[in-house]
């Protein structure tokens, strides 16, 4: 169980694919400028992170070293194009507004990542639940960014949920403020920068006050007398 | 009588960073004047927010790193920053432009990175690039200068206007800024941009009313009073002639190659230094010493491409003007710059 436990720190906060291993960072500025597109995404990119760790455990034994890279490749392109064509079927509108970086998920180092670094050296049982937590892990980074800039750009949060979600979420979506001019850097490509910027610093600082209130904990007596 | 030791550098600047910002903002006097006239009084206010909000920023940012709240304010490079963005903006824009651009400049831009000193980009710059990218609509309402405007506007209409976006009377500045003929006017600049695309030459161009002796009407004088200020700046020795003299010419020689191959399709030199932000550019917002290479050398390479920068995106570019894209990408040269522009040490050559 402590293995179960320590993946999950690892995936959500230690060793974050987008925070810290700043891994896929291409899906994540580009697609994050609302929630919705962010959630699609997050949720496109666990479903291959998971499917492909799994996979790849399972043949971790069959495949010669020398050729493993090409292997999981082909093994992340099949779920990549699983999820595509679901998209395509299912969420029509948000495949549409998703474009080319729903294809372009084969190409996230988070995904060969994980698989070259752990789930090719561990059963499938660990190499699923280390796929789901470094995907949610992902999949929020990308949430708490896309809500960041669509609450600056646009004053709205949940815009077009129901393209994902299904009609009921349509009541999900918050008009914040009604703005004349909208902020548009923050919808544009150098929000995102910016926006991943200031999470991450954010992230950091939070580590800094922790290991500090940590070290003053563990302050231990000195003796004086000898 | 005890003789001091001290280490190198021998630095004999007495100047600190409070009086050189001081000179700065004396030398800006002259254009300032000249556009407050060819553009009305809307730049006052416009500096009185940008200041204001400069200071507050300032300090809160000052407060929050837990410093004293009032000494990063005593080195005037904020108040700099605030007056070069509010004379960068146009005159009538709406009042919360200026304070998103000032509070992301001195916030974002100077603050974040570490405050006076360690700003990577030029923050009045990087102020006013996110204003143009996020309002394009508000930052390029330019009126036309007041020599051929068809309105001229009072200091409470003009306050009226920035505050509320319209005039007393209901006018917005998008009507304010068409002619006698209902026509609108735009900046020199942008006059040549789009009147090209249409298939027309320069020659035609000229004949506009936009245009009168050497360039843009009103625009020539404003860049002749910033020329004037900076020279203020070069004599009493607060700035080096390296940039602004490497920004007019990477400016203006690939512009004169241009017009003797193109004279119907690329404005001259002239023009170039001339309309826009060049003058301003060249003396006043190229030449902050944090954000600009730090050798002579390094300068002029700096400022070179600055200028050929400016002149690219001018001719081909989609925006009218570009010398705050051109400071900020050369801003981002500049490590790279100092890294093969280090001045050899005494003794340590080959």
């Amino acid at each position: 169980m402590n293995e179960y436990k320590n993946l999950t720190k690892q995936g959500l906060w230690d060793n974050n694919p987008a925070l810290v291993q700043l891994l896929g960072l291409c899906p994540l500025l580009a697609v994050t400028a609302s929630v919705t597109n962010a959630m699609g995404m997050g949720l496109a990119t666990l479903f291959v992170l998971v499917g492909s760790n799994i996979t790849v455990s399972l043949v971790r034994q069959f495949v010669p070293a020398e050729i493993r890279i090409p292997v999981f490749v082909m093994v992340i392109a099949t779920f990549v194009t699983v999820v595509q064509l679901l998209m395509n079927a299912y969420v029509f509108q948000l495949y549409q507004s998703l474009g080319i970086f729903i294809p372009l998920i084969v190409t996230n180092c988070a995904i060969i990542g994980r698989a070259e670094a752990y789930a090719s050296k561990n059963p499938w049982q660990r190499a699923a639940f280390d796929g789901l937590a470094m995907g949610v892990g992902f999949a929020l980074v990308l949430m708490v960014l896309g809500a960041m800039r669509e609450i600056i750009g646009n004053g709205t949060l949940f815009d077009g949920a129901e393209l994902l979600l299904g009609e009921w979420a349509a009541q999900l979506r918050l008009e914040l403020f009604t703005v004349n001019y909208p902020l548009l850097l923050a919808i544009l490509p150098p929000g995102a920068f910016i926006g991943m910027g200031f999470i991450i610093a954010l992230k950091n600082k939070i580590d800094a006050v922790r290991s500090a209130r940590a070290e003053k904990k563990t302050v231990t007596r000195a003796r004086v007398t000898a | 009588m005890s003789f001091r030791i001290a280490p190198s550098p021998h630095g004999h600047n007495q100047r600190n960073t409070s009086e050189m910002m001081r000179w700065v903002c004396y030398a800006l006097v002259p254009g300032v004047l000249l556009q407050s006239y060819f553009f009305g009084p809307g730049i006052w206010f416009q500096m009185i927010l940008a200041v204001a909000t400069s200071v507050i920023a300032e300090m809160a940012c000052t407060v929050a790193r837990n410093r004293p709240a009032f000494s990063a304010l005593r080195d005037n490079t904020a108040l700099v920053t605030a007056v070069l963005l509010a004379i960068s903006i146009p005159s009538l824009a709406p009042w919360w432009v200026i304070v998103i651009g000032t509070l992301f400049a001195i916030v974002v831009v100077k603050h974040v990175y570490g405050g006076m000193g360690q700003n990577l980009f030029n923050p009045a710059m990087a102020g006013y690039v996110l204003l143009l990218i996020s309002f394009p609509v508000q930052m390029t309402n330019w009126l036309p200068a007041s020599t051929i405007s068809e309105h001229s506007l009072t200091l409470w209409q003009t306050l009226h206007t920035i505050i509320f976006e319209y005039t007393p009377s209901g006018y917005s500045v998008e009507q304010l800024r068409a002619g006698i003929d209902g026509v609108t006017m735009a900046t020199p600049l942008d006059t040549i941009k789009t009147g090209l695309t249409q298939g027309y030459t320069l020659t035609e161009i000229y004949q506009g009313r936009e245009f009168s002796y050497f360039a843009g009407a009103g625009w020539q004088w404003i860049n002749l009073g910033f020329l004037v200020g900076g020279l203020l700046l070069i004599q009493q020795r607060i700035i080096s002639w390296h940039i602004p003299l490497g920004f007019v010419a990477g400016l203006c020689v690939p512009a004169f190659l241009a017009h003797i191959f193109a004279p119907d399709l690329m404005p001259g030199p002239i023009v170039h230094a001339l309309s826009g932000a060049t003058m301003l550019g060249a003396f006043f917002i190229a030449t902050d010493p944090v954000s600009a290479a730090t050798s002579n050398r390094g300068r002029v390479i700096f400022a070179l491409l600055i200028g050929f920068l400016v002149f690219v995106i001018r001719s081909w570019g989609g925006y009218p003007d570009a010398v705050a894209f051109a400071v900020l990408l050369a801003n981002m040269c500049v490590p790279f710059i100092d890294r093969y522009t280090r001045p050899v040490v005494y003794g340590h050559g080959d």
